[in-house]
């Protein structure tokens, strides 16, 4: 059994996902106004995994995260003014307005890579753990990525990979029941995804990704291994996506007592009563840390609307080391 | 008498080098490691012997590898990669051009990929379909990856230390059928900036524009018809992308006359953008429309006698360089 968890930790683990959530609110209203124009795939109902296993890393620990992963990156510590800036596509965004939602990119915070193309971080996030081998910078490389992706081929050859050279990483892959619009038995032959690190020699856990205190202590272990020098572990963390795959997408295919299940067991509310029934904060403490968060993305929405679009001149530039003539 | 010394041997010294030079540099590939033989071809032979660990052999997996070395390059090392056949990278184009080229730009410039692979191809080995394709088209039409390839020793050990030197992903193309031609060693040391194209042997009638292999060929050629009172300029490109235009355009501004050459299939290919460029720059200095030789639009075929027929001659540059003079 794990050792209890202290008010501080849980309080942080809060504080990360009431973040993500009324970030992922304020995207979503930015959109339908038409103040954001972009593509985007909430990860609403998925807040915990990031928040639990955020507390666990460094700053300087390195985040590959994939399309759905903006939640990933804000738990991970990315500035809000700099993720708006981009979402915006202003010359102030993490990526200078060139890569988007897709692409946040931020080293300050260890957030290395994110990708658009399902599965491919994997691989990715193994290079990244085999530079930390080499240089013995002591840093462990976590990847996210949802339970379509263990059904391609970067998925094999990366864990494969990070377990015959036993590199500091942790694979989690967040098993939200669908990838894209197929359920998950419709594509995925195996009845779980941690199953199929015994392929690869390595530990494989199922968890309830929606419980933090669960969350937490699978997230630890397997980066405790990782930084101990015990090599990768895949993590399977079961949650759900309330807004389907992308905005736009109606969830027709997920049926609808499904949906019900799933948002009437919302981890947000959840955690915030039992972090108030533990006598870890009262209801106007949780309200307040909840209004700060308001501010703060308040601020950075009206910061990146005040910046400037990239010169065109962008266009020549990062294309390689120097600028094109 | 100079030193003489195969390109097998020049690209090992190189990545040798580069390697004493440089302690983020490791090298990775299928069998690359002296265990497993050093290489297919022993490229690589006694690098692991020399440096340890920094050399490791992989499972047979291009797009675990590959996307491994993009994310060690975008942790600070400089990735030496093998993909041990050209035909092999359609295997790991995902995490060549959805990643390692285009990765500094969507980050702002944040985060870069300075890794380098290395492959080979060739025709003429009937190796037959699916292992003698040549890819620097494929590449080339990449924003954000550089493409190299020697014709010769000296050049293919400076240009190796170039790409590994270089901030950016190259692509290094080996020509199988040059790699053990001997030819002057190089200057340890010497490293060849990328984007600067050489001129072989300067003329006055007519330019040939080529890399790899074409090179001998061009040459041979210009030297036979140099009997007959032609005089012919050949430049080889060393880098394919980005291209040096200045060396193409000045030269061609000169002799007027222009024939590329590439063992790649014709259709879409290098020789078509070179075409185009000159034509867009130069089309009323011209004498005549610039010319391709190229190896024919198929997929290589097996039995010596098609393999033969599918690549591009020496008689067709000649061909084409008369075509130029009519």
């Amino acid at each position: 059994m794990a050792k209890a968890l202290s008010k501080e930790t849980h309080l942080a683990m809060y504080q990360k996902m009431s973040l993500i959530k009324q970030n992922d609110d304020q995207i979503q209203f930015e959109m339908k106004t038409g103040k954001l124009m972009m593509p985007y795939y909430s990860a609403r109902g998925q807040e915990v995994i990031p928040s639990a296993v955020s507390v666990n890393l460094n700053p300087d620990d390195y985040l590959v995260t994939i399309y759905r992963g903006i939640h990933d990156s804000v738990a991970k510590g990315l500035p809000l003014k700099d993720l708006w800036a981009e979402l915006a596509g202003r010359d102030t965004g993490t990526c200078k307005g060139k890569g988007g939602p897709m692409h946040i990119t931020h080293p300050e915070t260890g957030v290395m890579v994110t990708t658009g193309i399902v599965g491919s971080g994997i691989p990715i996030a193994t290079g990244l753990a085999l530079s930390s081998f080499y240089k013995k910078d002591g840093k462990v490389t976590v990847t996210n990525f949802g339970d379509g992706a263990s059904n391609i081929g970067a998925f094999h050859e990366g864990l494969n990979l990070a377990s015959v050279w036993k590199l500091p990483v942790v694979f989690i892959c967040a098993n939200n029941r669908y990838a894209e619009h197929t359920a998950y038995e419709m594509g995925t032959a195996c009845d779980t995804i941690a199953e199929r690190a015994a392929s690869y020699n390595m530990p494989g856990v199922r968890v309830d990704g929606n419980d933090p205190e669960a969350m937490h202590a699978v997230a630890k272990e397997a980066i405790d291994r990782a930084r101990n020098g015990g090599g990768p572990t895949l993590i399977e963390a079961m949650t759900f996506r309330f807004c389907g795959h992308n905005i736009g997408d109606d969830s027709h295919y997920i049926p609808a007592e499904e949906m019900a299940a799933a948002k009437e067991a919302d981890p947000l509310p959840r955690y915030r009563q039992w972090l108030q029934n533990q006598g870890f904060a009262t209801d106007e403490e949780l309200t307040a840390m909840e209004a700060n968060i308001a501010e703060e993305i308040k601020a950075a929405k009206e910061y990146a609307y005040s910046c400037d679009f990239p010169g065109v001149e962008e266009l020549k530039r990062d294309v390689y080391a120097y600028d094109l003539a | 008498m100079t030193a003489k010394m195969t390109m097998l041997e020049a690209i090992n010294l190189g990545i040798k080098d580069a390697m004493a030079a440089d302690e983020s540099v490791i090298l990775f590939g299928e069998d690359v490691a002296d265990e497993q033989g050093g290489g297919v071809v022993k490229a690589t032979a006694g690098l692991s012997t020399a440096f340890g660990e920094r050399v490791r052999s992989t499972p047979i997996s291009e797009q675990g590898f590959v996307g491994a070395g993009v994310g060690a390059a975008i942790g600070g090392m400089r990735p030496v990669v093998e993909v041990m056949m050209a035909n092999f990278l359609a295997v790991c184009m995902d995490q060549i051009v959805n990643h390692a080229a285009k990765i500094r730009f969507m980050s702002g410039g944040q985060t870069a990929v300075p890794m380098t692979i290395r492959t080979m191809s060739g025709a003429g080995f009937q190796t037959g379909g699916q292992h003698t394709d040549w890819t620097e088209a494929w590449f080339a039409h990449t924003p954000g990856m550089k493409v190299v390839m020697p014709s010769n020793p000296a050049d293919a050990y400076g240009l190796i230390r170039g790409c590994i030197e270089d901030d950016d992903p190259c692509l290094f193309q080996e020509s199988m059928p040059l790699y053990w031609v001997p030819g002057e060693a190089p200057v340890q040391g010497n490293v060849i900036r990328l984007g600067e194209a050489n001129i072989v042997k300067e003329g006055t009638d007519v330019t040939l524009i080529t890399y790899g292999r074409g090179v001998a060929d061009s040459m041979a050629v210009a030297q036979k018809m140099a009997a007959d009172g032609v005089n012919a300029e050949v430049i080889d490109l060393r880098t394919i992308s980005p291209l040096d235009n200045d060396t193409i355009l000045n030269s061609v501004a000169k002799t007027r006359r222009a024939v590329v050459v590439h063992e790649a299939v014709r259709s879409f290919g290098v020789g078509a953008e070179i075409s185009s460029r000159i034509h867009e720059q130069l089309f009323s200095d011209l004498k005549a429309p610039v010319q391709r030789v190229a190896s024919s639009d198929c997929p290589t075929p097996f039995c010596k006698p098609l393999e033969d027929a599918f690549l591009y001659s020496q008689a067709e540059i000649e061909h084409a360089i008369k075509a130029t003079l009519d």
